[in-house]
C-alpha cells in the first residue's frame, strides 16, 4: 500500500535540508505507529520516496512524499488514510503541516519522474519594481540566458532560458509572503520553472536575471553571493516559496494530489502568471 | 526581552547548515522568562552537531526547567561563517529557544568536555558581549560557570570563568540556583551573610563558594616559588605572573569560610534521576543521533590512563526496570529506531544480555530497533551479546585494548588478555560482522617499541580470525597519543614528545603496511601536544589560552582549524615551553595545580597506583574484590551500586587471578522493586556479600 502526502514547509524549519526532512518524517511515521514497509538487507530502512528536493532555505506549500506500508499489517490495523494528516502534523516540527493523504497505486510512477515543473513565488529586495520588471522582460525576450551553476561541487555552464516557463512581477507582496523586514522594500515575482531534465533553483533564476541585466555576472563559487552583494539593481532573494508542483500528461497539467480547496493566494498567483512560451 | 530572531534570520541565507541556529527541536522548552526566576544559558563550546547530544547538558536543562525559580535555554558555538556574519552584523551570541542575547541571562554555564575547546569558551564569552576576564565583569554581567570532566583542572580557565562545578550536576545546580535567586535584585532578600555587600558580584561568588562541589577561583590565591632546580633564589612567594622556573607552592583559600579543598559532588542513586526524560531530537543530523539511555555512572576497572573512570567513582547502576522503561518511553516519544545504552563500560552492566534482548523483543519496538553498546570491554563481550545486538542492524563494533602487549596493559591496568580480545573478535565475526575497530594508545608510561609494535601483532591476528569467517574483513586500528590527565595515577607522567609520538605512529604504520585488511588511523601528535599544554596547566596558562584565542585559534578540536604554532608561540611569549609544561615528569612532592580540588581519590592512593604501574602490577576491579581505599566510596558515604555480586561474562577480568580470595566488599543489591524505586528506601534488602560465596 502506498500513500501520497502533501505537506507544507514554512517558517524557521525551511532552513533544514531535504535529508533532514526525510529523517523527521521517518521519526514521525514511527511515532504514529504506522506499519511501515522496510527495505530488505542488512540495514533495513523505511521506504519513503520524496519528490523534487526543495533547496535549503526555501519554503513550500506543495511538498510531496510517498510512503509504503506493510499491506497485511495496514489492513489488520484498518488504517484510515484520511485521518493521517491530523495524526501526523503534531508529530512533525513546527512549520511542517500535512495537508492531504491519499492512497496511490504502486505502478503510478515516482514523483521524481512525474513532476515536470514547479510554480514559485519569490520576494526580492535591493531592486526597484521597475528595474526588476525590466530584467524579467529582458530574460523572457532573450534567446539564451547563460548561467553558471554548481553541481556536486563543480561549475557548469548552462542555458537557463528553456527552463523558465513563466515569469512575472506581481503587484501584490502578500502573494509572495510579504517583505522580510519593514525597512527593506521588496518586490514579488511569480514563476514557473521546469524540472526536466533537471530542476532550476530560485537562486539560479536570480543568476539569470543578473545575466540579462547588464550587471557583472555572479560567480557562484562565492556561494549565495546574491545576499552579500547589495549593488543597486541586483535583486537579493529574500524568500522563495514553492506553491505548486505540476505533472503534465497528454497536455493536461495537474498536481500530484488534487487540492480540495484552492487557497485564495494560490488562485491570485495563478492569475498573475504570464505564460511565456 | 526582545528576540534577536529578526536580526538572525537574514544571516542564515549566507551560512552553512543554517538549521544549527533555529532551535525547534522536539523536547526544546520555549518558556517566557519570569523576572524573579534565575535564567541559565547552557552553552556547549563546540558546534551544534557535537554539542546537542551531550547528555549532561540535556539533564541539567530539564532539571532546571522543572524548577519554578529557574529557566534554562541552550546555545552552541556558531561555526566560523556564522560567527563572522554575526560579528559583522553586530549580532551577539543568542539562545536557541527564544533567540535572546546571551548577556541577558543570569548565568552562562559551559560544558567542558575537552581541553581544546577552551579557546571557544573565551570566544563565546566575548561574542556574548561579556568581558572575557572575570575580574572585569560588573554586577550586571552574567555569572560564568563551567562544569564537566575538564573542570577537575580548572586553573587554566580561572581568569575567565567565575565558578566551576566538580562532579555530578544534578543536585548542585538547584543549590546554585537558590543562591543566585536570593541575590537577584528582584528576588527574595538574602538571608545569608553577604561579605561583599548585598547584591555585589564578589558577595555572590563568595556565597557560591560555600556550596559543596563549587570552586570559585577568585576565592583562592596561587603562590609560586623558585623550583628546587633553581637554588639561590629567595623563598618569597612570587606573583602569579612570574614565569618559569617558579613552581606552584600552594593554592590557598582567601576567606575563612571558603574550604581549603573543594570536594566533588556525587549523586548516590542514579535511579532517582531518570533524565533526560525528554531527550532532545534535533532537526538536523548530529553525532550520536539516537536515543541514549545511561546504564550506569562510574567505573572501577581502574584503567590508569582513564580520567573518566577515576573521577566518576563509585559505580552506580540504574535499575534494569528503569532502563527498560526509559528505552520504551524514549523510543515511543522520539521515533528513533536506534538506542545506545551508555556508560564507561556498557558490557559490565549487570544482566546486560537480558536488558538488550528485552528491548529487541519488546513488541512495541516492531522488531526494528537496534541497540548499540558504546565502550565495550572485550572480556565482557560474548557471543550472546554479539548475537543480541546484531539482530536488527549491525552497527559498528569497537573494542579498546589500548595497549599492544600484556605487559603494557598491566602498566595501564587494562587487564584484558589477548585471548579475551580474540574471543570477542571471534564472537563478532562469527555473528556476521565484517568490520571491527580497535582503539590503542601510544606514548604510555614505560612503553617500549615492542609494546608499540604489539598493536600491529594484535590487529594482524584479528584480521586472521576474521578471515576464517569472511573473505573481505577489515580491521581498523586507531592510534591516539596519550595525554596524562589530572586526578589519575598518570598525572605525574611526562607526556611523549611530538617527535617520539610521530616515530611511534610511523613504526605502527610501516609494520601494518604489508597486512591486507588492516588499516591504521592516528591522531595528530601535534594536537596531542596542545591538549597536554592545557590539561595539566596552572593559572599561568590563562594568558596563553587568551593569546591563542586572540590570534584566531578557535575550533582547535577541528583539524582544519588546529594550529600548533599558535600554541607554541603563545607559550614562548609567556616564558614557557612544551618541555616544562607537557614533557616533564612531575615529582611526588610537587604541588599540583589541582591539589586543592578533590575527585574523592586520595593522593596517596593515586601515587601508589602510579608506583604499581611502573612496577607492571595490575589491580583487580574493586567491585568484586577487596577495596583499595581509593577514597571514592568512603569519602562520600556511597557504595558501588551493582545489581549482581558476580562479575559479568565469566569474570576472569583477564588476570587469571583467583577471585575467591577477598573480604567484605561494598556491594549493594538493587531490589526488584518497580522502576524509579529508591534502593535506599528499602535498606533491609541491601545485603553486603562476600565475593566467592556465590551470588546470594
Amino acid at each position: 500500500m502506498r500513500i501520497r502526502f502533501r505537506f507544507a514547509k514554512l517558517g524557521k524549519v525551511r532552513f533544514t535540508s531535504q535529508r533532514d526532512v526525510a529523517r523527521m518524517w521517518e521519526r514521525a511515521l514511527r511515532r504514529a505507529g504506522l506499519p511501515l514497509a522496510y527495505t530488505e538487507g542488512f540495514s533495513p530502512r523505511p521506504q519513503l520516496s520524496f519528490g523534487l528536493a526543495l533547496p535549503t532555505g526555501c519554503e513550500s506549500q506543495a511538498e510531496y512524499l510517498d510512503v509504503a506500508l506493510d499491506e497485511a499489517r495496514a489492513e489488520e490495523m484498518a488504517i484510515e488514510v484520511a485521518s493521517l494528516p491530523a495524526l501526523l502534523t503534531p508529530l512533525l516540527p513546527e512549520g511542517v503541516d500535512v495537508e492531504e493523504a491519499v492512497p496511490v497505486s504502486r505502478g503510478s510512477g515516482s514523483l521524481q519522474q512525474l513532476v515536470t515543473s514547479c510554480s514559485w513565488t519569490m520576494c526580492f529586495s535591493g531592486v526597484s519594481k521597475d528595474e526588476l520588471r525590466r530584467q524579467v522582460e529582458a530574460l523572457l525576450a532573450a534567446g539564451t540566458v547563460p548561467i553558471v551553476r554548481e553541481r556536486k561541487g563543480r561549475l557548469e555552464h548552462d542555458d537557463l532560458r528553456p527552463s523558465v516557463l513563466a515569469l512575472a512581477v506581481t503587484d501584490d507582496p502578500a502573494a509572495v509572503g510579504g517583505p522580510r523586514s519593514d525597512t527593506a522594500p521588496s518586490v514579488g515575482v511569480v514563476a514557473e520553472l521546469a524540472t526536466q531534465p533537471r530542476g532550476v533553483r530560485p537562486i539560479e533564476l536570480v543568476h539569470g536575471l543578473v545575466a540579462v541585466s547588464g550587471n557583472p555576472p555572479f560567480d557562484p563559487s562565492d556561494g549565495q553571493a546574491a545576499d552579500g552583494d547589495r549593488t543597486a539593481g541586483v535583486p537579493v532573494l529574500d524568500r522563495a516559496c514553492r506553491t505548486q508542483q505540476w505533472i503534465e500528461r497528454d497536455g493536461i497539467r495537474e498536481e500530484p494530489l488534487r487540492r480540495r480547496v484552492i487557497p485564495a493566494e494560490a488562485n491570485r498567483a495563478t492569475h498573475a502568471l504570464v505564460r511565456a512560451s | 526581552m526582545p528576540s534577536l530572531w529578526p536580526q538572525v534570520e537574514p544571516l542564515l541565507a549566507q551560512v552553512t547548515k543554517p538549521a544549527r541556529y533555529i532551535g525547534g527541536e522536539l523536547g526544546s522548552q520555549v518558556t517566557e522568562h519570569d523576572p524573579a526566576a534565575v535564567s541559565w544559558l547552557l552553552v556547549y563550546p563546540d558546534t551544534y552537531e557535537i554539542g546537542l547530544p551531550n547528555q549532561g547538558l540535556q539533564i541539567l536543562y530539564e532539571i532546571l526547567n522543572e524548577r519554578d525559580d529557574a529557566v534554562a535555554e541552550r546555545s552552541y558555538a556558531p561555526w566560523v561563517d556564522m560567527e563572522a556574519a554575526m560579528r559583522s552584523a553586530g549580532v551577539p551570541l543568542f539562545s536557541l529557544e527564544n533567540h535572546l542575547p546571551a548577556r541577558t541571562f543570569d548565568i552562562l554555564a559551559f560544558n567542558l568536555s575537552a581541553e581544546l575547546v577552551y579557546t571557544n569558551v573565551l570566544n563565546l564569552i566575548d561574542l556574548a558581549g561579556v568581558p572575557v576576564h572575570g575580574a572585569a565583569r560588573s554586577a550586571d554581567d552574567p555569572i560564568v560557570i563551567a562544569g564537566g570532566h575538564c573542570a577537575f583542572n580548572p586553573e587554566p580557565l580561572s581568569a575567565f570563568v567565575d565558578c566551576f562545578v566538580l562532579g555530578d550536576g544534578e543536585e548542585v545546580v538547584g543549590e546554585i540556583n537558590q543562591v543566585v535567586a536570593q541575590q537577584k535584585p528582584d528576588g527574595q532578600a538574602s538571608t545569608l551573610d553577604d561579605p561583599g555587600g548585598h547584591g555585589s558580584r564578589e558577595g555572590l561568588l563568595r556565597a557560591l563558594a560555600r556550596i559543596q562541589g563549587v570552586y570559585v577561583p577568585s576565592c583562592y590565591e596561587a603562590h609560586y616559588q623558585p623550583s628546587a632546580a633553581d637554588p639561590g633564589a629567595g623563598g618569597e612567594p612570587a606573583p602569579a605572573s612570574t614565569p618559569e622556573p617558579f613552581r606552584l607552592s600552594v593554592t590557598a583559600a582567601r576567606f575563612p569560610e571558603t574550604p581549603d579543598r573543594v570536594e566533588k559532588r556525587t549523586i548516590a542513586d542514579l535511579g532517582r534521576w531518570p533524565y533526560p526524560k525528554q531527550q532532545l531530537v534535533p532537526l538536523i543530523e548530529v553525532v550520536h543521533d539516537r536515543l541514549n539511555v545511561e546504564l550506569f555512572r562510574g567505573c572501577t576497572r581502574g584503567c590508569r590512563f582513564c580520567q573518566a573512570g577515576m573521577i566518576t567513582r563509585p559505580v552506580r547502576e540504574r535499575p534494569a526496570d528503569q532502563v527498560r522503561t526509559m528505552v520504551r518511553s524514549g523510543l515511543a516519544r522520539t521515533g528513533y529506531d536506534d538506542v545506545a545504552l551508555t556508560s564507561l563500560s556498557s558490557a559490565d552492566y549487570s544482566g546486560i544480555e537480558d536488558t538488550v534482548s528485552s528491548i529487541i523483543d519488546d513488541p512495541s519496538c516492531s522488531g526494528q530497533v537496534s541497540v548499540s553498546l558504546p565502550s565495550l570491554r572485550v572480556d565482557a563481550f560474548t557471543v550472546g551479546t554479539a548475537a543480541q545486538i546484531q539482530r536488527v542492524r549491525r552497527t559498528g563494533l569497537t573494542f579498546a585494548p589500548e595497549g599492544g602487549t600484556w605487559r603494557m596493559r598491566q602498566v595501564i591496568n587494562k587487564l584484558i588478555r589477548e585471548e579475551d580480545l580474540y574471543a570477542a573478535v571471534d564472537a563478532a565475526f562469527s555473528q556476521g560482522w565484517k568490520r571491527v575497530k580497535l582503539y590503542f594508545l601510544i606514548g604510555l608510561p614505560t612503553e617500549t617499541d615492542d609494546d608499540t609494535l604489539g598493536i600491529v601483532d594484535l590487529a594482524k591476528q584479528c584480521v586472521a580470525i576474521g578471515r576464517r569467517y569472511h573473505k573481505g574483513v577489515t580491521v581498523t586500528a586507531s592510534v591516539g597519543g596519550f595525554v596524562p590527565k589530572v586526578q589519575t595515577p598518570f598525572q605525574w607522567f611526562g607526556q611523549n614528545t611530538i617527535e617520539e609520538l610521530t616515530r611511534k605512529v610511523h613504526l605502527v604504520r610501516d609494520a601494518a603496511r604489508p597486512v591486507r585488511g588492516l588499516t591504521i588511523r592516528w591522531h595528530d601528535p601535534k594536537a596531542t601536544a596542545a591538549e597536554g599544554i592545557v590539561s595539566r596547566g596552572d593559572r599561568r596558562m590563562g594568558p596563553v589560552i587568551e593569546q591563542v584565542w586572540r590570534n584566531g585559534g578557535t575550533f582547535q578540536e577541528w583539524s582544519e582549524h588546529f594550529d600548533l604554532q599558535l600554541w607554541t608561540d603563545a607559550l614562548a611569549d609567556h616564558g614557557m615551553s612544551l618541555e616544562d609544561t607537557v614533557y616533564r615528569h612531575r615529582t611526588e612532592d610537587e604541588v599540583l595545580p589541582w591539589d586543592h580540588l578533590s575527585a574523592g581519590l586520595h593522593r596517596d592512593f593515586l601515587w601508589q597506583d602510579w608506583l604499581d604501574a611502573l612496577a607492571t602490577h595490575g589491580l583487580e576491579d574493586c567491585r568484586w574484590t577487596p577495596c583499595y581505599d581509593c577514597g571514592a566510596c568512603t569519602g562520600f558515604g556511597v557504595e558501588h551500586v551493582v545489581a549482581s555480586a558476580v562479575p559479568p561474562a565469566g569474570g576472569s577480568q583477564g588476570t587469571g587471578q583467583d577471585l575467591s580470595a577477598g573480604g567484605q566488599v561494598p556491594v549493594q543489591f538493587l531490589t526488584t522493586a518497580p522502576s524509579g524505586a529508591v534502593p535506599a528506601s528499602v535498606p533491609e534488602e541491601q545485603v553486603a556479600v562476600r565475593v566467592g560465596e556465590g551470588g546470594g
